[in-house]
């Protein structure tokens, strides 16, 4: 795949290899990789914003505390408005899922980073943790009547049973759609910048090739906070059938 | 269980492995070798956790206290302002009714001046008055004394000229008689 011809290297996929970070070979589940330092880089963003740059409370806040309130406003904004002033008990879930989805994405975008987000591993464990999550908690609060949220109580009788398999069906792929959106986009846009970055070897294309570096980083910028908000506000969509299995 | 997915992996992470040593090369897509799945999985675990606790014990907590405080300080400026705004017309209203209490004291002050010019004048005037009414009184009573002296001495002048003319035409004169006369033509009651 990576066969080096007239100057052109191919390598969109190696940015996104998990290796060891401090060498060697063998990679356990405990061994510290370059997962681990690009997850604890976001953890520490996100300390950075939402706890560093509060520590003064000022009531004229800082510009670093402005942005922290306003994160902070934007995620309490969407569960209270998606599901109501019940689903503010899980806003805290919400907001880890958020800040680390949007820290993660953009720390990825540094030249040189590993996007932890691009990985299925991840995303399909957020996605998990959210649908059986919401299942769980959709059985505690409604018991066996958290069902009837596949029983289409607007629909005439007899497409009822159709709808509840379609409905069945659309459930259990929640969890696929919702995490392979978000890694296939942060896979994609990376990828692609690297196989643009590779012409940019060739001197008579490389002003193009950086120009559409440019032009796909900017998109890729907006990509990384629509995907991270997308991911939670979908969350929120699902946390809202938990509260209220009801049409 | 984890050695068995380990063990059951092991094979793909060789080849990525050596792959990756040979040049870090990706083989196919990184994304779905399954080896690295445990340690991705656990240090996802890891920063999961710690971010919540980080989430839910400081940074949450911090960022809702710091929000209400300010819609706190913000209705208390609010009352605050309010208030100031009550001390001000309250000040205004003291200021007016100390004003209205000078100029009703200046009036008064003004008032009390004039009466008692006006007393002082008044008992100059009368004690002026007085004064005139006594001198003229005086006066008159000088004239009636020089009007008096002088009725008596044109009584004297009469009765002494009437005697002379008695005399002269050779009568005897009688004084009592001539008195009588002389009265009876001045007029004067004073006989």
């Amino acid at each position: 795949m990576a066969e080096q011809e007239g100057g052109l290297v191919f390598h969109p996929m190696d940015q996104f290899i998990v290796k060891p970070l401090f060498g060697g070979d063998e990679l356990h589940w405990y061994t510290p990789s370059n997962v681990t330092l690009w997850l604890a880089l976001t953890v520490l963003g996100v300390f950075l914003l939402l706890v560093a740059g509060t520590r003064r409370r000022a009531i004229v806040p800082s510009r670093t505390q402005s942005v922290a309130e306003l994160a902070y406003c934007l995620v309490y904004k969407m569960v209270e408005d998606v599901t109501g002033k019940e689903g503010l008990r899980y806003f805290p879930y919400i907001m880890t899922l958020f800040m680390f989805i949007v820290f993660a994405n953009f720390l990825g975008l540094l030249p040189m980073a590993f996007t932890t987000t691009s990985h299925i591993a991840v995303t399909a464990v957020l996605a998990l943790l959210v649908f059986v999550g919401i299942t769980a908690l959709g059985f505690a609060l409604h018991g066996m009547s958290f069902l009837r949220l596949f029983w289409v109580d607007a629909a005439p009788l007899p497409i009822r049973p159709i709808l509840a398999v379609i409905e069945v069906i659309s459930y259990f792929v929640r969890p696929v759609s919702h995490s392979i959106r978000l890694a296939g986009n942060m896979m994609a846009g990376h990828a692609v910048i690297k196989v643009f970055a590779a012409f940019a070897a060739l001197a008579a294309i490389s002003p193009v090739s950086i120009l559409a570096i440019t032009a796909i980083y900017a998109l890729e910028t907006l990509v990384a906070f629509i995907q991270a908000y997308v991911f939670t506000i979908l969350t929120c969509v699902y946390l809202k059938d938990a509260l209220h299995p009801h049409h | 269980m984890a050695s068995e997915t380990e063990t059951a992996a092991h094979g793909t992470a060789h080849g990525a492995a050596d792959a990756a040593h040979g040049g870090a090369e990706a083989v196919g897509m990184p994304q779905l070798d399954f080896s690295t799945f445990p340690n991705q999985i656990f240090w996802l675990a890891v920063a999961l956790v710690v971010l919540y606790l980080i989430l839910s014990r400081l940074a949450l907590p911090r960022i809702a206290s710091v929000l209400a405080e300010r819609s706190g300080t913000i209705t208390g400026d609010l009352e605050k302002a309010e208030e100031l705004k009550r001390k001000a017309v309250e000040a205004e209203e003291t200021y007016q009714k100390a004003l209205a209490d000078a100029r009703a004291e200046a009036q008064r002050v003004i008032a009390e001046a004039k009466a008692e010019l006006q007393r002082e004048i008044d008992e100059a005037t009368a004690k002026a008055d007085a004064e005139i009414a006594a001198r003229a009184a005086e006066s008159e009573k000088a004239i009636a004394e020089i009007r008096a002296s002088a009725l008596e001495n044109v009584r004297a002048v009469a009765e002494e000229v009437a005697r002379e003319v008695v005399a002269l035409l050779g009568g005897k004169a009688d004084p009592k008689a001539i008195a009588e006369a002389v009265s009876a033509k001045i007029g004067g009651t004073r006989a």
